[in-house]
């Protein structure tokens, strides 16, 4: 404590690494609990990836499971049960993009609109609040509303209509999942919005206002170029899940609706990795997975820097 | 170092008031702005209501429920949406049943120390990568974010865990997602951002960095502390993928999430029951409003904690997302 430590300098002068390893050895020595469990938790698995190229037996280990090249990738891309899972993720998430994206957007131009402080305080506490909720509990909660036990059955029950089990119907899943998305998330979503319509200059309105712009043209004109950021922003994002749809989502409703409809990537490599034992098979799922994802966050985002916007980062 | 205090608290309630007086003055509709038409506010209004309703009619629906007595809902032919006949009866043989008093304490066990352990791991690294031109930050730093991309995936994470020998053990449930990237760097952030001046000041007393981030920074940084406690906390309390994987058969360390999943969403019956006609020998589904009991009970703590946190959810998520 005494020993008055040297000042971080401000300019480019550098000290000896000697020095500098004194001075902040107690920083350096607060990142290593979250390093070490970051070593082991995520760049160790990183290694488990040679598992893919191998058959993987629990009793033997990574270093002495047969190795088999490509083999585990040639039975995949031959296995209809995981061509059914890929086009499932991507009919999902198109379904996703077209129909949950404008609604954060759509609500964060509503409530922007909003004077009253207190409505827009407590619509935001409301709308939020799902967010926090875990999928088995939104699930539950849209079962006992739509289930066959639900509220909207025991309306139709009794005033006999006849009865639409929504959870179970493979016919709608996609439908039905959008919407537990739009109910859990679109409300926490119209931050990042909200955050960027406030940081439009208001002087902006005000002149387009006394040019004789009305409100819509305000909108066209000046709100929404003043998105445009964050818009492509979120979309490079989105894109770049788009192999993500939401396991545990999928996975808590797989047995309801029956995999044909609930299978995404994620879930046949749960379910054909550890359910059933062929880890090398659903680590090889994996892998594939995340080269697509890699691939496809890189696409968004040069196509967003072609556009010219930030995306990811700046050019 | 007392002073170095006072700097700083003096400074959050100046804070405070500039905030608080920016919100005031955004609630008044600028004169060049045309004056609102009645349809218009209708429709406003309309959507804005529709939207709280399809979030708080069905919370209210079982909430109702859970507090109804058998023959309200044996006369709503389930679930309740207008008050019947109330009462509490539900609650009191839901906290006798072992299953999900079992439940409850994992749930909080696993919530308390799992975000004790992220907490304490997350705010020491933000502090020793926020200090500008600090000797490897750049590079501890490029090791956290490429976590954020690149990942070995479901399978092979599994298998690291089970190799530790994993399996079964409640360290399985919170070390493998004990450090989140994205809250490091919404702490980080924050950290940078406590003005140098104090830090400086604090130095000059003769303060090493642990103490300046235990005596300076902490205090000036409450909301983020609470923010990103909230953000592992519903984490922890959520989870139940974690379970599924490493003690799927071991009914006995359960948390409240997986109780729910398997006798209200899969409508198993509660073993050990203590309600008459559906003991384990029977397995039927549980009455509905001990089902829906449970359901309230897993919003329960969140709605503790949530009005707490809310006002500076903003905060939180925006540095994260801009500066991450």
């Amino acid at each position: 404590m005494s020993t008055a430590a040297p000042k971080r300098p401000e300019g480019p002068a550098r000290l000896d690494w000697r020095i500098r390893l004194r001075r902040d050895r107690s920083l350096l020595l607060m990142t290593v609990p979250a390093a070490a469990l970051l070593l082991v938790f995520n760049y160790v698995p990183l290694f488990g990836i040679v598992t893919a190229f191998q058959e993987y037996d629990p009793l033997v280990g990574v270093w002495h499971s047969e190795w088999v090249g490509f083999d585990q990738f040639q039975q995949l891309f031959g296995d209809p049960a995981f061509w059914a899972s890929m086009k499932n993720t991507l009919y999902l998430s198109f379904v996703q993009l077209i129909l949950f994206f404008p609604v954060p957007i759509a609500l964060a131009l509503l409530l922007n609109s909003v004077m009253s402080e207190r409505i827009r305080n407590l619509f935001q506490s409301v709308v939020y609040l799902p967010h926090f909720f875990s999928w088995v509990l939104a699930i539950t909660i849209f079962q006992q509303m739509l289930g066959g036990a639900g509220v909207l059955n025991q309306f139709l029950r009794q005033h006999d209509i006849g009865t639409w089990d929504i959870m179970t119907d493979p016919h709608t899943f996609a439908l039905l999942v959008t919407s537990q998305a739009i109910w859990k998330e679109a409300g926490w979503g119209i931050i990042v919005f909200l955050a960027a319509l406030s940081a439009i200059n208001s002087e902006l309105y005000e002149a387009a206002a006394a040019d004789g712009a009305g409100r819509f043209r305000r909108t066209w004109h000046i709100t929404l170029p003043g998105l445009r950021g964050v818009i492509v922003l979120m979309l490079v994002l989105r894109l770049g899940n788009a192999l993500s749809v939401g396991f545990e989502q999928f996975l808590v409703q797989r047995e309801a609706v029956g995999h044909e409809a609930a299978d995404v990537l994620d879930t046949f490599s749960f379910y054909y990795g550890i359910a059933t034992g062929g880890y090398s098979y659903g680590a090889a799922a994996g892998l594939f997975k995340s080269v697509v994802s890699l691939l496809l966050i890189w696409g968004a985002n040069t196509l967003a820097h072609a556009f010219g916007e930030d995306g990811l980062y700046r050019k | 170092m007392t002073n170095a205090l006072t700097i700083a608290s003096r400074r959050r309630r100046r804070h405070d008031a500039t905030g608080a007086a920016r919100q005031r003055s955004r609630s008044v509709r600028p004169p060049w702005e045309e004056p609102p038409t009645v349809v218009g506010q209708a429709a406003k209004g309309l959507t804005l209501g529709a939207t709280l309703a399809v979030i708080l009619v069905p919370l209210w629906i079982i909430v109702l429920t859970s507090f109804s007595t058998p023959g309200a809902v044996n006369r709503a032919g389930g679930l309740v949406i207008w008050p019947d006949g109330l009462s509490a009866e539900t609650y009191r043989q839901m906290l006798n049943d072992p299953t999900v008093v079992t439940a409850l304490m994992v749930s909080l066990g696993i919530t308390v120390v799992g975000t004790a352990v992220s907490m304490a791991v997350s705010i020491l690294c933000a502090y020793g990568l926020s200090r500008p031109r600090s000797l490897g930050h750049r590079f501890v730093l490029m090791l956290l974010i490429i976590t954020m991309f690149v990942g070995g995936g479901l399978i092979p994470s599994f298998l690291v865990v089970t190799g530790l020998g994993g399996y079964g053990q409640w360290w399985a449930l919170i070390l493998p997602n004990a450090v989140s990237v994205f809250n490091i760097l919404v702490l980080r952030a924050f950290y940078q951002e406590t003005s140098s001046e104090l830090i400086d000041a604090a130095r000059m007393d003769g303060a090493g960095d642990w103490r300046i981030l235990w005596s300076v920074v902490l205090p000036t940084s409450r909301a983020v502390t609470a923010v990103t406690s909230l953000f592992y906390a519903v984490g922890y309390w959520n989870s139940f993928f974690n379970v599924m994987l490493y003690m799927p058969t071991d009914s006995q360390k359960w948390p409240l999430q997986y109780v729910l999943l398997t006798y209200v969403n899969r409508g198993n019956g509660l073993p050990g029951s203590v309600n008459s006609g559906f003991g384990s020998a029977h397995a039927q589904t549980a009455p509905l409003s001990l089902q829906m009991a449970v359901v309230v009970l897993t919003l329960v703590p969140l709605v503790i904690v949530y009005p707490f946190v809310q006002k500076h959810l903003r905060t939180g998520v925006l540095t994260g997302a801009i500066k991450g």
